[in-house]
């Protein structure tokens, strides 16, 4: 044994031995996690993909919506979704216009599913999570109904909801893997 | 000591860096003040009031002397229509090494501050692995920690100097402008080890990071890179992560945009494509003068500033003076640094306190004679990967003016006869 490895030896030897720790070799897991199931996960994980999952049971149409919406969101978003300043701006705005483009739901966002996840976990950003899932799907149908992608009539559930194709769902480039 | 005797290193005034190694401070000005001991040289020193009454005793946790009040963050105004969001700024021009005091670390939320109880807080690992694991900060804390210095740095830092086109540069100091960069000793648990006992299956490219915040904000990161130098941290710069910076934990992804960097972190999610949380679509993205928009953009420019002299300091008098600033890379460590005193047209290497700087701050000084004339001082950055700091025109030539994140392009501070020191577009 070289001099370093046997050094090392002795400081792993008196680690274990003055302290008792069971995780001085790192390779060894540690192990204090609890298994969980995903069904005990159901109200804990949010997380509502492009892919459809994670879509509670549910579902609403535009026309459930728009009441849910002048109540909980149009304070800050206006009756129209047209916003009460430049950061609550829900529609219109064409990512071809001349200048600087205004980016909203109808004109930048490439998935529905975000509407959803993100209304759902984080508005009415005075009360997040106060809505129910059926509101949630409502208030999602009303805002992609402002922005002209669905009819007041679409029913939003977990199966259609991923399926509505957004007018820049082609405008994103994924860079996650340049240096 | 006299002009002859210090190695001219560049145009306008700046003198080789090896100066600073042995040079007398007692010919330098300063910077924003006139000094109050050239304001009376005839003094007689006595001894001072609080050499003569006991001070107060040792106190459970330490604050700051009441004469260090400029120290201070700057927030926005609350914005009704968004509470609990926005960021605070630190006071770069204040600071001086690479480390970010806890009380000072640049902040930004969502929807505020949570107030976690550590012991009603949880962990999931979930998705897709072997095992889905819940654990509690009792079971974290046992862990085998790492501890690492890095930077962290918001995406819409330096977000000004992108202007208009044509428009004039903003008036600013280096905080206002530039003050949503820190830096901290983290220690905490590599991810990895956690992803591994969970047991991460083979069809998994991404993760999903939510906070518990009110915004349960969410960003989904690369497997790959969750599972290289990406920590579940616990501590900020030896003491629990501040309440503001995540507590009790955080994710930590060296190098990246701030965002990602998920704080109050309670979830983890295995999947195999990214969630496509609206702050990772709708909000830092970048979008290309041909309209695309690049998404997921994480590593942080390699970027430096001076920060004295800086915006809205004013120089007291020709004369000796000590350029220091800030640099970092978000791919690797700091190489060099050189300083300009007339807009770029020549440089002179500055000294490095350390040239360890990975995905951290590099701190760097050089000494410049001041004539009392007009000059542009900058700072340009090289890192390890061989990665320049470009202009700002350099920068946006490149990338348009279309996106309004990652900007690194050299900050030009203008000096003017008077001394004044001003944000310029150069």
């Amino acid at each position: 044994m070289s001099l370093p490895n046997k050094l090392i030896g002795i400081l792993v030897t008196l680690a274990v031995s003055l302290t008792g720790f069971h995780f001085v070799s790192q390779a060894q897991s540690v192990g204090l996690g609890t298994p969980i199931s995903e069904s005990q996960l159901t109200d804990f994980d949010q997380i509502a993909g492009p892919d459809g999952s994670g879509f509670p049971a549910g579902s609403g149409t535009a026309l459930q919506g728009k009441a849910v919406f002048e109540a909980q969101c149009a304070a800050c978003h206006a009756l129209g979704g047209e916003g009460t300043s430049a950061a609550t701006v829900l529609v219109g705005g064409d990512m071809h216009s001349e200048g600087t483009p205004l980016r909203t739901v109808g004109s930048y966002w490439p998935y529905a599913s975000t509407v959803f996840d993100y209304i759902r976990r984080a508005m009415p950003a005075t009360a997040p999570k106060s809505l129910s899932d059926v509101e949630v799907y409502q208030v999602t149908a009303y805002v992609l109904y402002l922005n002209g992608i669905i009819d007041q009539y679409k029913v939003l559930n977990s199966e259609s909801l991923p399926q509505i194709e957004m007018p820049n769902k082609d405008g994103f480039i994924d860079h996650s893997q340049a240096q | 000591m006299t002009d002859q005797e210090l190695e001219k290193a560049a145009a306008n005034g700046l003198i080789n860096r090896r100066h600073l190694l042995g040079l007398g401070l007692a010919g330098m000005g300063a910077a924003v003040a006139n000094s109050a001991l050239a304001a009376d040289a005839g003094m007689l020193l006595e001894i001072p009031a609080w050499s003569k009454t006991p001070g107060p005793g040792a106190s459970d946790y330490g604050g700051r002397s009441s004469y260090a009040g400029q120290f201070q963050r700057m927030s926005g105004a609350p914005n009704p229509t968004y509470p609990g969001g926005g960021a605070s700024r630190s006071p770069l021009q204040h600071l001086q090494g690479t480390i970010t005091p806890n009380g000072l670390h640049f902040e930004r939320h969502h929807a505020g501050v949570p107030d976690i109880d550590p012991s009603q807080h949880k962990l999931v690992i979930n998705g897709l692995v072997r095992q889905p694991l819940v654990f509690s900060y009792e079971d974290l804390l046992k862990y085998p920690m790492v501890s690492k210095i890095y930077f962290l740095e918001c995406s819409g830092n330096s977000g000004a100097l992108w202007g208009a086109n044509g428009a004039d540069a903003p008036d600013g100091t280096a905080q206002s402008i530039h003050g949503l960069v820190s830096c901290a000793e983290w220690t905490g648990i590599p991810l990895s080890t956690l992803l591994d006992e969970a047991g991460v299956e083979p069809e998994a490219r991404w993760i999903g990071a939510v906070g518990a915040d009110a915004a349960s904000m969410g960003r989904s990161v690369p497997l790959d890179r969750a599972m290289d130098d990406v920590l579940v941290a616990l501590y900020q710069n030896g003491e629990p992560v501040r309440p503001e910076q995540g507590y009790p934990m955080r994710l930590l992804v060296p190098g990246c945009e701030g965002n990602i960097s998920v704080k109050w972190l309670t979830q983890v999610k295995l999947t195999r494509e990214p969630s496509h949380f609206r702050d990772e679509t709708s909000k830092y993205t970048d979008t290309q003068p041909d309209r695309l928009s690049r998404q997921f953009t994480f590593p942080m420019g390699t970027k430096s500033l001076i920060t004295t002299p800086s915006g809205q300091m004013t120089l007291n008098r020709p004369g000796l003076y000590q350029i220091t600033g800030i640099a970092w890379s978000g791919r690797g460590s700091i190489r060099r640094v050189e300083v300009s005193a007339d807009g770029g047209q020549t440089w002179a290497d500055a000294l490095l306190d350390d040239q360890h700087s990975h995905k951290a701050l590099a701190r760097f000084r050089i000494p410049w004679q001041w004539s009392g004339g007009s000059a542009i001082l900058q700072s340009r950055a090289t890192d390890s990967l061989g990665n320049i700091q470009p202009t700002r025109t350099g920068l946006i030539n490149e990338v348009g003016l279309l996106g309004r994140y990652h900007f690194h392009g050299i900050q030009s501070w203008g000096v003017n006869s008077a001394g004044e020191v001003r944000n310029v577009f150069a």
